[in-house]
């Protein structure tokens, strides 16, 4: 668990982001909250970590633990974050405030409630500007129009004077996009960047930041539960389930050979064009765990449908995030490799691609928000 | 949602402008209605319920005369007074006095009553509008300076409160509240006035007042302690309302996004929380400034400040009934104003408030 662990690793350098260990628990008054319980990952520039999982399953609390938005009163913080050779979980608050917004920013799931709605958004893109630049508010302006510009806001003189209120969704998230690279950030973290948006303006905004991550070189990490936008823009996967890592690997390796009963439940929930109507959406039985009391053993195995197959260790010990394959594939499971690898070829595979004929979950064939491509709404 | 940016492209800066000024023509008529209204209830309850209960153009005019006068000299002042016209027309002459100003009859010789005439006082003989206009130093004053001393207090302790909730300070200040909302200020008053003043002779006694025109030290010296205790009153409610707010807003999706900007904590507290924070505080704020203007009843009774709120007391317990609407009307007029400034400021700070 302490080992670095990354399918890309190029063993002489450190990579451009690294979590080793991260956990970030909450004391409360009903008992310990392990939101993030052992996370370790690490990213290069210029490419994309897709982070899966339910609602509290720890995705949105680890992102922000990286820019260390969180209470040092309310929070047990331990690991380490590594952001271009500088530790971030024990440097000063202040320190890492310089960085944030500056190297590293976020995008905001639903933008109408993440803007303040009493500031224009030139207003908000120029504070995020001014923060880490002294200039003045003039050439803060032209830069603020000239990011809407190029997030593709038409008429972005006039709409920089507009309220949050005053736009659309998608261009609101446009706009969000744009105060977060206000800085040229090196890391960006979107959480559930296209949930709040209806399909067609998902797509556009897909398309946006895997163009602006190309121009930018940045390192992406998309938080989502929705699969099709992992398979869209991923390089890398992380599947998270009651605040570990369950999964992770190559984004190839986790759609075409998942190893995780949880990995192939969420394929199985996740609806597919490539089907017919009539099938049956496979939902994973159950609901996520309790982050306070977390099932022992494998925090999964009440909602698994294998934990039979392991002898009953899945209910005492706490499986490892173990390497599989060659390509830096892990997983977290008690069965061993080889049976996994044959219930998902035997069981799991024929049932998720029904009376199709080849490798239904290749990635080339998932649903892809930009084959439904649109015109831009300008 | 999503439509072509043309669409929900907002109006030009002229047209916005124009937008602007009707809204505030619009407001300012509904305002100006809403008084009417008031007036004409007033009128009812001086005039027409009495005469449900029994009362005649005698007995309002016996009012004017005391029990003394004989039957033919009230007929004779009931007719002067108009007492005997229709309701209507009785009301009428009553709004017309207070625009232009009207003449009475009482035989003699006529008397003018210039504009604002809301009549003479039944006991003192007085222009009601004369009284309203002296008391009104006292009651501003104490208004201003209270409604200062609360507004910043409360909304600091507040502030700190949600900052550090669970903490002592938070405890002790929530505390502090409770009973300060909770002890009436002819309680509160009363013990400032009997340690400050006339144990430790710290401030100025009861029934004090001098014009902030002729001093302003010994101004603010003979209004602290009302000034202190009516704060008190309102401070206690206004960190209660900063604190829930600050609670409410700093757990706001926005407050996230100003703290992943890298902005210091101080600016995502002022900037960020406390204007969103702020809003509906300001607009308790006027509605209570207005509520006030027309008189602090028990402050004003138990430091014995002559202002409006004690006249109105006094009007009430002399049956008084010119003073009494006039009173009224006078209040009126501050809330249905504040109601107004408030409506105004509320779409200049609120840029989502909707003009049109």
């Amino acid at each position: 668990m302490n080992n670095v662990i990354s399918p890309r690793q190029d063993p002489t350098a450190r990579p451009f982001l690294e979590l080793r260990d991260l956990k970030i628990h909450f004391p409360t008054d009903d008992g310990l909250v392990k939101s993030v319980d052992g996370l370790s990952f690490s990213l290069e520039r210029g490419k994309t970590l897709g982070i899966v999982g339910e609602s509290g399953s720890g995705k949105s609390v680890s992102s922000l633990g990286i820019l260390g938005i969180y209470h040092r009163r309310n929070a047990n913080v331990s690991g380490e974050i590594w952001l271009d050779g500088q530790e971030l979980v024990g440097a000063s608050p202040e320190t890492v405030r310089g960085l944030r917004g500056k190297r590293m920013a976020m995008i905001f799931q639903d933008p109408l409630s993440a803007m303040h709605p009493y500031y224009t958004i030139g207003d908000q893109i120029i504070e995020a500007y001014r923060v880490h630049h002294k200039v003045s508010k003039k050439v803060a302006r032209k830069h603020a129009i000239d990011l809407l510009a190029r997030v593709g806001i038409p008429q972005p003189d006039k709409r920089v004077d507009d309220y949050p209120h005053q736009f659309s969704g998608g261009m609101r998230q446009r706009a969000m996009i744009a105060m977060a690279l206000s800085c040229d950030p090196e890391l960006l973290i979107a959480d559930e960047p296209t949930t709040a948006l209806d399909v067609t303006v998902q797509a556009q905004i897909l398309d946006l930041m895997r163009d602006l991550q190309q121009e930018f070189n940045s390192a992406l990490i998309i938080i989502t539960h929705d699969l099709g936008v992992t398979a869209e823009l991923a390089d890398d996967v992380l599947v998270m389930y009651g605040g570990k890592c369950i999964e992770y690997g190559a984004a190839t390796e986790i759609f075409d050979n998942p190893e995780h009963p949880y990995t192939w439940g969420l394929l199985g929930s996740m609806p597919r064009l490539d089907q017919p109507v009539t099938e049956r959406l496979l939902p994973i039985k159950g609901t996520p765990p309790s982050l306070i009391n977390v099932p022992s053993g494998c925090s999964f195995h009440p909602r698994c449908a294998f934990d039979g197959r392991t002898g009953g260790a899945s209910d005492t010990v706490v499986p490892e995030l173990e390497l599989t394959g060659t390509s830096g594939h892990r997983v977290r499971c008690h069965m061993p490799a080889h049976v996994r690898q044959q219930i998902w070829h035997n069981e799991i595979k024929p049932t998720l691609e029904g009376t199709g004929g080849h490798s239904v979950a290749s990635m080339s064939e998932l649903p892809s928000a930009s084959d439904e491509q649109s015109e831009e709404v300008a | 949602m999503a439509g072509p940016a043309g669409l929900v492209c907002p109006a030009g800066p002229a047209a916005q402008a124009e937008i602007v000024v009707t809204f505030f023509i619009r407001r300012t008529i509904g305002a100006a209605l809403m008084l009417l209204v008031v007036s004409i209830a007033t009128f009812l309850i001086f005039f027409g319920l009495p005469r449900l209960a029994g009362a005649t153009p005698e007995t309002f005019a016996a009012r004017y005369l005391g029990r003394t006068a004989d039957e033919h000299t009230q007929q004779l002042f009931a007719e002067k007074l108009g007492f005997y016209d229709p309701l209507w027309l009785q009301y009428w002459n009553w709004i017309k006095a207070i625009f232009v100003g009207t003449d009475y009859d009482y035989g003699t010789g006529i008397e003018h009553c210039a504009a604002p005439c809301f009549g003479y006082s039944f006991r003192t003989n007085h222009a009601v509008w004369d009284d309203l206009l002296d008391r009104l130093p006292v009651t501003v004053s104490l208004t201003v300076g209270a409604s200062i001393l609360w507004l910043v207090t409360g909304v600091a302790v507040g502030v700190l409160s949600a900052l550090r909730k669970g903490s002592f300070f938070d405890r002790a200040a929530m505390t502090g509240a409770l009973a300060g909302v909770s002890l009436p200020p002819y309680f509160t008053g009363l013990m400032f006035l009997y340690f400050f003043s006339y144990q430790f002779d710290l401030t100025a006694p009861g029934g004090t007042y001098v014009d902030f025109t002729d001093n302003p030290g010994e101004w603010a010296y003979s209004l602290i302690l009302p000034w202190i205790t009516l704060a008190m009153l309102n401070a206690a409610a206004y960190a209660r309302f900063t604190r829930a707010g600050m609670l409410d807003t700093m757990g706001e999706d926005f407050i996230r996004t100003a703290r992943a900007k890298g902005l210091h904590e101080r600016v995502v507290v002022t900037k960020h929380g406390l204007r969103a924070a702020l809003t509906p505080i300001i607009t308790i704020f006027g509605l209570d400034v207005g509520l006030l203007l027309g008189g602090a009843i028990l402050t004003e009774s138990t430091f014995g400040l002559k202002g409006l709120g004690y006249l109105a007391i006094d009007a009430i317990n002399k049956q008084d009934f010119p003073q009494i609407m006039g009173v009224t009307m006078f209040a009126a007029f501050f809330v249905v104003v504040a109601n107004l400034i408030v409506d105004m400021l509320y779409a200049v700070v609120d840029p989502r408030v909707r003009l049109s």
